[in-house]
């Protein structure tokens, strides 16, 4: 690009700036900027999204319950929060394969997977996702029959979507701690496929 | 607008490339941009579809030129200065006067009605195409679906409508409703692949069943009369009867709960 960007020159100093200028307005307060970093930093991320899996993987009646008001279950397990209120569960089943994308910016499920990693808000991915999903599924290592059927979720509204992946077989004898141990980030997004201890993906 | 950021079915942007153990952060500043956004454009009353606009109103080459944080960072200094909290002559002082870059302007807000039809006009199974529409302000109805047909799948409940809250010109509340198209309505192509999206009541429009059909039955003979109705049959059943309507799940989400207060990530 022939256009000069500022922020090459380093947009540490310009931030650093404009954050001071709007604590001399009484705008920030720098010790809850902190707050809000240190939450999306180290408090929430995909461990909570793991805990939701692993439950309704370990508990029927809650996998009902996550699939018909994902709010509500995930709630029940204390995780609640912006970018959340809308919260949509989506299963994995031998026959389907969902996928989340947001094409027009970054929608993401933040209480159950944090931010989103760089690659989810990259132009290649918002411009295939929707129309190459099994290509964009095999540069994950993902490679799925011509007959799974998959679908891709724009969340291009309110709603935002968590996928349900499979539990992987050898499962039986993990509790529900052990399980969340196994959930990724990414087959939460649907990019990924869950696999048991000692099996490569 | 139909501005770089809908990009979806675009070619051209190469693999996808993840990174190992990535952090939340790569750097400082993009912490401190984040906290920002999500602590002190809120404070100032710009509500999320705003701040959606203003990134979209970044020029294409400067809005593929820059990181995410980038564009976060000219987003908040363009509603800061068109909010008048900071001056142009602040906004350069952060910076070399030639590199200050605020986003395009919107366009001006135009009135709408402010009350929303709360009825859902469409239920599951529902045939609807989307419209072919090119506002040049804000939109979620992004061109990759633009007079498409799909299929409603479910009736998620009423939201404020970002075409007009993003250009502070009223909420329109109105249902939003998820719909399902397929690859081959979307990309001409085979693939046992759909896209499932959710969208606001005014992108849609109701496809009636054998509305085709029907328009082709005052000019062609009876033999192939009979060959349309068979194809009318086909399609999923219609949302004819008025009825049904209310059996929707919708949502309604009373005003004031600060549905729309939420920040974009």
């Amino acid at each position: 690009m022939s256009e000069h960007d500022p922020s090459e020159h380093g947009p540490a100093a310009r931030v650093k700036a404009l954050e001071q200028l709007l604590v001399e307005k009484g705008l920030v307060d720098p010790a809850r900027l902190d707050a809000i970093v240190d939450t999306y930093e180290s408090k929430v991320g995909p461990r909570n999204g793991a805990r939701v899996v692993a439950r309704a993987w370990a508990d029927a009646a809650f996998r009902k319950r996550l699939l018909s008001d994902a709010v509500a279950a995930s709630a029940e397990l204390g995780i609640a929060g912006p970018e959340g209120g809308h919260l949509v569960a989506i299963e994995n089943t031998p026959r389907i394969h969902n996928l989340v994308v947001c094409t027009l910016c970054s929608c993401y499920p933040w209480p159950v997977l944090g931010l989103p990693p760089v690659w989810y808000k990259s132009f290649a991915y918002r411009s295939r996702a929707v129309s190459d999903p099994r290509g964009v599924l095999r540069e994950f290592g993902v490679d799925l029959a011509d007959d799974v059927e998959i679908r891709v979720w724009d969340s291009s509204a309110e709603q935002r979507y968590i996928v349900l992946p499979e539990r992987p077989p050898g499962t039986d004898k993990m509790n529900e701690e052990q399980l969340a141990e196994l959930v990724t980030r990414d087959s939460m997004i649907g990019v990924a496929k869950v696999t048991a201890p000692g099996k490569s993906r | 607008m139909d501005g770089i950021h809908d990009m979806g079915g675009m070619d051209g942007f190469g693999r996808v490339q993840p990174e190992a153990n990535e952090p939340a952060f790569h750097a400082d500043w993009e912490r401190r941009v984040f906290g920002i956004v999500n602590g002190v454009l809120a404070l100032t009353g710009v509500n999320i579809d705003e701040f959606r606009h203003a990134i979209e109103r970044i020029p294409p080459a400067r809005y593929l030129s820059s990181s995410y944080y980038q564009r976060w960072l000219l987003a908040a200094e363009t509603l800061l200065v068109e909010r008048g909290i900071l001056s142009r002559e602040e906004l350069k002082s952060l910076a070399q006067p030639e590199q200050v870059s605020v986003a395009l302007p919107a366009v001006s807000p135009r009135g709408v009605p402010a009350q929303a039809r709360l009825r859902p006009r469409f239920k599951t199974g529902d045939r609807v195409k989307v419209r072919s529409i090119h506002p040049p302000g804000h939109t979620r109805s992004p061109r990759y679906v633009r007079g498409k047909t799909g299929v409603v799948r479910r009736v998620h409940g009423i939201y404020v409508f970002p075409d007009t809250n993003a250009h502070r010109a009223g909420e329109k509340r109105q249902h939003v409703y998820l719909v399902e198209f397929s690859a081959r309505e979307l990309w001409g192509r085979d693939h046992r692949e759909r896209v499932m999206i959710d969208l606001w009541e005014d992108y849609l429009e109701r496809v009636e069943r054998g509305s085709i059909v029907n328009r082709k039955r005052k000019f062609v003979p009876a033999r192939q009369k009979r060959r349309a109705e068979k194809v009318s049959t086909a399609l999923p059943p219609p949302g004819r009867s008025n009825r049904n309507r209310t059996r929707s799940r919708g949502r309604v989400v009373p005003k004031g709960t600060g549905l729309r207060k939420r920040r974009d990530q």
